[in-house]
Parts: structure tokens; sequence; C-alpha cells
């Protein structure tokens, strides 16, 4: 078990490696933040200087080197912009991010997983067909459009809430809407199907041959087991929790880590933008090894196979 | 003695949402307390559907009509309640596959203390104590090293055993084994229904085998059941059944074994396949793969015959009309 969890651990560093060099390959070679930030008509020396106060001026692979050894040392790097450290830059904006997303994913749990398990117990009934006509409707609808639908019937006809801002609590509220109703679709729809696979095994219906209650079957019996995929797609929404409303953020102004990211993009701000997908990464990554884990927690049988060594 | 079971007329329609189709066509059948019947047929004839017919298993496609009579009480439309108190407690019911049919999630002493719990209230001490007392009498070893043991974490024929025990925690009347050891190899099958038998006997426990091996309901069962297309064509006693087949079917079955003792000879395959329950011939339904066949087979479903007391054939030209009963030995 210690052994599959330390080679776990090492699959996730070796994750967050990548994810780093990724992002820095990728962001020296879309455009020179020299000339981004002091503008085209900035006097070269002035351009200069700014290339060698940033490390700019060295060949790729030194500052890709300065760089991982800085982040091993837990240094991020100052913004191009404030010249403040990027990790409080983008720390000071996590907690805005997480006052959308946890709400959010806790509607995507308390909406998707009911609706799933009820539409499942009534397959191809009226009650099944209208909760996955929801459901579709609900994940291919984009983001940016669900979004812009809610603000134009609760904020431009009826008024009851703000479009945009963070202000109050009330202006969290459709951005909350907009995140939770998309992955509650998304969760309905894989714990339906999780759940009637589930309830087509030979041990459901042993179960109710041994004379348990419809009710206990389901949750004795058929819930357990169809946590297991289900356990899956929650792990893929835990991970997105730190950057999971880049869109939402946008559309509603709220001043959280996907918007930081947006304007960090467009402005070349790389040492923010490296911090920001290096915290997507370990959240995905942690996200990812709290579902090895529970996997093994639900399924007796991973267990078994773990402790053999696999 | 009256029978602890009777099966009357019994028929299951499945509603596939398109069209509804006819997979049990009446059915009698009884089962008296203590008793062993055999049902044989090949798959998709219905054996098992009846019995899950019976227990209310089916799901809400299913469709049941005609009568089942619990010691005179009705099952068929009656409430969940009555249902669920009779599962398990009055009729058990094993199944093919014992590995998939054990919760993979749940140790198996949970599994059986669930059982107990439900039909003799046990919980705690006496119910752990219980469950190991069953475990050991269906023969598993150390059962108290097994009882924190998952299912796949024991042999199919152990995950049998342990269903067995399950079962027999409500004390049935009368214990459904569906195709018991069709997943288990040779050695293993016979210790298993040797294991079922031993329980009969000393439980009184009725028990109604189903199974495609005619060898295996011909050891194990007083009396036999033989299935077609959805509705019983012969029934006799075990020795009766195997000795004097009267139903063409019944008697192609036999050919298509071999004799142990006999001369060699080539198996005669029944030509022909099962027909789909959704294009089923008017009449027989065994009538176009039948070498007796004539106009009237198809003209229209044979009634039952009584052709000695205890044997009952639906056909209009059993073997002994025919003039060509062979008398086989009886293994």
């Amino acid at each position: 078990m210690l052994r599959y969890f330390l080679s776990r651990l090492l699959r996730a560093v070796l994750t967050i490696v990548a994810v780093v060099t990724f992002a820095f390959v990728v962001l020296r070679l879309s455009g020179d933040p020299a000339l981004l930030i002091m503008s085209v008509d900035a006097p070269p020396e002035a351009v200069e200087a700014f290339r060698a106060a940033w490390g700019l001026d060295r060949p790729v692979w030194e500052q890709y080197l300065r760089y991982f050894v800085q982040v091993a040392q837990g240094n991020l790097g100052q913004s191009m912009r404030d010249g403040r450290p990027a990790l409080t830059v983008v720390m000071e904006r996590v907690p805005e991010t997480l006052a959308l997303t946890l709400p959010a994913f806790a509607m995507k749990l308390l909406i998707g997983i009911p609706a799933g398990i009820y539409a499942a117990l009534n397959r191809n009934r009226l009650a099944d067909r209208l909760t996955m006509v929801i459901s579709v409707a609900g994940f291919t609808v984009p983001s940016f459009v669900l979004a812009l639908i809610l603000v134009l019937i609760f904020a431009v006809n009826l008024g009851w809430l703000p479009s945009g801002g963070a202000e109050s609590w009330r202006h969290a509220i459709l951005p909350v809407i907009t995140l939770g109703l998309s992955g509650a679709a998304i969760l309905a729809r894989f714990t339906r199907s999780a759940m009637l696979e589930v309830l087509g095994q030979p041990y459901i219906r042993a179960a109710s041959a041994k004379g348990l209650p419809w009710r206990r079957v389901v949750t004795d019996h058929a819930l357990p087991n169809a946590a297991i995929p289900t356990v899956t797609i929650i792990g893929f929404m835990v991970g997105s929790l730190v950057a999971g409303a880049v869109v939402v953020e946008s559309v509603f102004s709220w001043p959280g880590v996907g918007r930081l990211l947006v304007v960090a993009v467009s402005n070349r701000d790389l040492a923010i933008v490296q911090t920001i997908l290096l915290l997507v990464a370990m959240t995905m990554v942690c996200a990812n090894l709290i579902v090895d884990m529970l996997y093994g927690w639900i399924d007796p049988r991973l267990r078994t196979a773990r402790a053999a060594g696999g | 003695m009256g029978a602890l079971v009777a099966l009357s007329g019994l028929t299951v329609d499945f509603d596939t949402g398109k069209r509804v189709v006819r997979a049990l066509h009446g059915v009698d059948l009884s089962v008296a307390r203590g008793e062993a019947v055999g049902l044989v047929g090949e798959s998709g004839s219905g054996k098992s559907v009846t019995w899950l017919a019976a227990l209310g298993l089916l799901g809400g496609r299913a469709r049941i009509g005609g009568s089942v009579q619990l010691d005179g009480t009705e099952l068929v439309g009656a409430p969940v309640r009555v249902l669920e108190a009779m599962r398990g407690k009055r009729i058990a019911m094993i199944f093919q596959d014992p590995a998939s049919s054990l919760n993979p999630v749940h140790r198996i002493g949970r599994q059986i203390n669930e059982a107990l719990a439900l039909h003799r209230g046990l919980t705690g001490a006496a119910a752990r104590a219980e469950t190991l007392r069953l475990l050991d009498r269906v023969g598993i070893p150390a059962a108290a090293r097994r009882l924190d043991d998952y299912p796949h974490q024991l042999s199919g024929g152990q995950n049998q055993r342990v269903m067995i025990a399950m079962a027999l925690a409500g004390e049935p009347d009368l214990l459904i084994a569906d195709e018991p050891t069709t997943a288990l190899d040779a050695t293993i099958q016979a210790q298993i229904l040797a294991l079922l038998g031993e329980l009969r006997r000393d439980g009184n426990m009725a028990m109604v085998l189903i199974s495609h091996d005619l060898g295996v309901v011909a050891e194990n069962c007083d009396r036999v059941a033989v299935m077609y297309a959805g509705r019983i064509v012969e029934e006799a006693s075990a020795d009766r059944l195997f000795g004097a087949p009267q139903h063409p079917y019944t008697q192609g079955l036999l050919d298509a074994l071999p004799d142990l003792d006999g001369p060699r000879r080539r198996l005669a395959a029944i030509p022909g396949t099962v027909p789909e329950p959704t294009r089923l011939p008017p009449g027989c339904a065994f009538a176009p793969r039948c070498p007796h066949a004539e106009a009237a087979c198809v003209a229209a479903v044979p009634t039952f015959h009584l052709l000695t007391p205890g044997h009952r054939a639906a056909c209009l030209k059993p073997a002994a009309s025919r003039g060509m009963a062979r008398e086989r030995a009886v293994a």
C-alpha cells in the first residue's frame, strides 16, 4: 500500500515538473514580454534594461534552470506588472475563486447525484426522460451562454440580481448557479449510468432474492458500487476548484484566479501565468491522488491488487 | 400432502417498449414439502424466468399472470411487503454465477449477517456465531478467518457455498437453485450438489434444481419437468422421465447424451434451433424440429396428456402412442 502511494506520489511530482516545463516553453515562444510591457515605442536601452532585470537576456535553457531552481525553493518570481511576488498576487485571488467554486461544487453534488440516482431508479419513465433532457441541455449549453441567459433573465429583465462585480454575496449567486448547473448536469448523467450499470448486476437481484426491501438494496448494495465510477468525475471537479471558473469569472467580472489568468496571459506576465498553472497542476494532481486513495477505500478488489504490489 | 408451492397458468410478458413478448406461456408446476424437483431445458426455455417471476424478481418490464400459491397464499399481484417477507424466508434462491451474485464491496460475513438480521432478528455476537455455524455447515474451511474476506478473495466454489449459507440463513422451506454449478468445474460441481442434497434432507427443505444438465438433474431430483420455449412439455418422476421419455423433445435431449455403459454410438443432435420468443410457430413450438410432427401438431398447441399417474406430456404423438417407447436403463 505504501509502495503504491509512493509510486503515485512520484508520478504526481513528474506531472507537475512537466506542466512547469510546458508552461515555460509555450510562454517563451509566444512573444517578447519586454516589448509588450514596455510597449513597442520604448527606447531600446530601456527594453534591454528590462530584459536584463528579468533575466530575459539569458539563453532559454539558463532561464529555465534558474526558474526551476527558484520554483523548487518556493520562489515563483515577481509579477512583471507590479513587481509583487507572483505567489502573493495569485493567492490573494484564490479565496475569491473558491467563494464561487466551493458553493458551486456543493450544488453539483447536492443536485447532480440525487438527480442521477432518481433517473436511474425510474429508468425510461417520464421522470428519467425529463431529468436527462435537462441534463443534456445543462452540459451542452456552454457556460458563457448559460451565464448570459441568467443575466438576461435575473439581472436585466427581473432586476433581482446584479449582472457582475463582487461587492456582496448577491453578486455571487448568478456565477455560482452557472457553474453549479452545468456541473450538476454532468454529474447527474454519470451517476445515472453508473447506477444503471450496477442495478443490472447479478448481486442486486441476489440481494432482492434475499428479502431485502428495495430501498435497502439501493442504499446498501447499489450505491456503494455506483460510487466507484462516480468518484472519478467528482475528482475532476475537485481538481478544477481553483481554476475552473475562467469563463464565468470573466463574464461576471469576478476578481478570481480565472480572471487574473486571462489578464496575465494577455499581458505576458509570465511569473503570474506560471504560478497559476503550477497551482492548477497541483490541485489536479492532489485531487487525483485523493481519488486514487478513495478508490482503494471504496473498492476492496483494488485494495487487494495494490497490497499484492500492483 | 398439499403442495408447498403451486404454480398454475403462470405467464410472463416482457414489455420491450415496442411490443410485448411472451416468455412464459402458462406454466403449471407444484413442489411438495421436502421434494426435489428438477427443471430442465435449453437456455431461454423459461426455467429461470419461471421462478424469478414467482418471487417477483423480474422488475418493472415484466407482466406476470396466472397464479403462484405458497401454502395457499397468492403471490402474483401480492403487495411488495408480502413478497419481501417471503423472499429468503420462505423461498430462497441461489444463482448461476456465485462470484457476481455476491456484492463485491461487502465482506461475506456482513452479507450473511444481513440475511440473519432480516429473517431471524439476529445481530451482534449472536449473528456472528450463527454466520460461523452456517459457513461451517456449508463446508468453508477455517470459517472464522473467512468472515472478513471479500468475495473476490474466495474461489467460485467457496462463493457458491457462501451463497448457500446466505440462503440457509432464513431457514427457507424451498430453495431455488438456478444452475448452481454451471460456472464451477466438475469436482466442485459434485461437491456442491452433494452439499445441497444433504442440506435438503437434513432440513426437510424442498428444492427446485434448474439445470440444462440432464445428468445433474437425474441424480439429484425426485421429479423432473422439461421446458421448451416457455412451456413445460413433459413432467414425470425422474426414473420414469429418463427411463421412458414420452415427448420427442425429451427423447431428443436424452439421445444427445452419451451412454456410459451402452454401446458406442453417434450422438444424435436435435436438428434446428429453439425458436425466438417473438417468432413462435403456431401450434406446438417443437413441431418444426420434431421427427414425428404432423398436420395436427401445427394447428393447435397440444394440451397435456396424463400418460400414467404423475407422468404427463404435451404431445399429440407421445412415444407410447407411437409404439416405440424405448425403455432406457436408469442410471
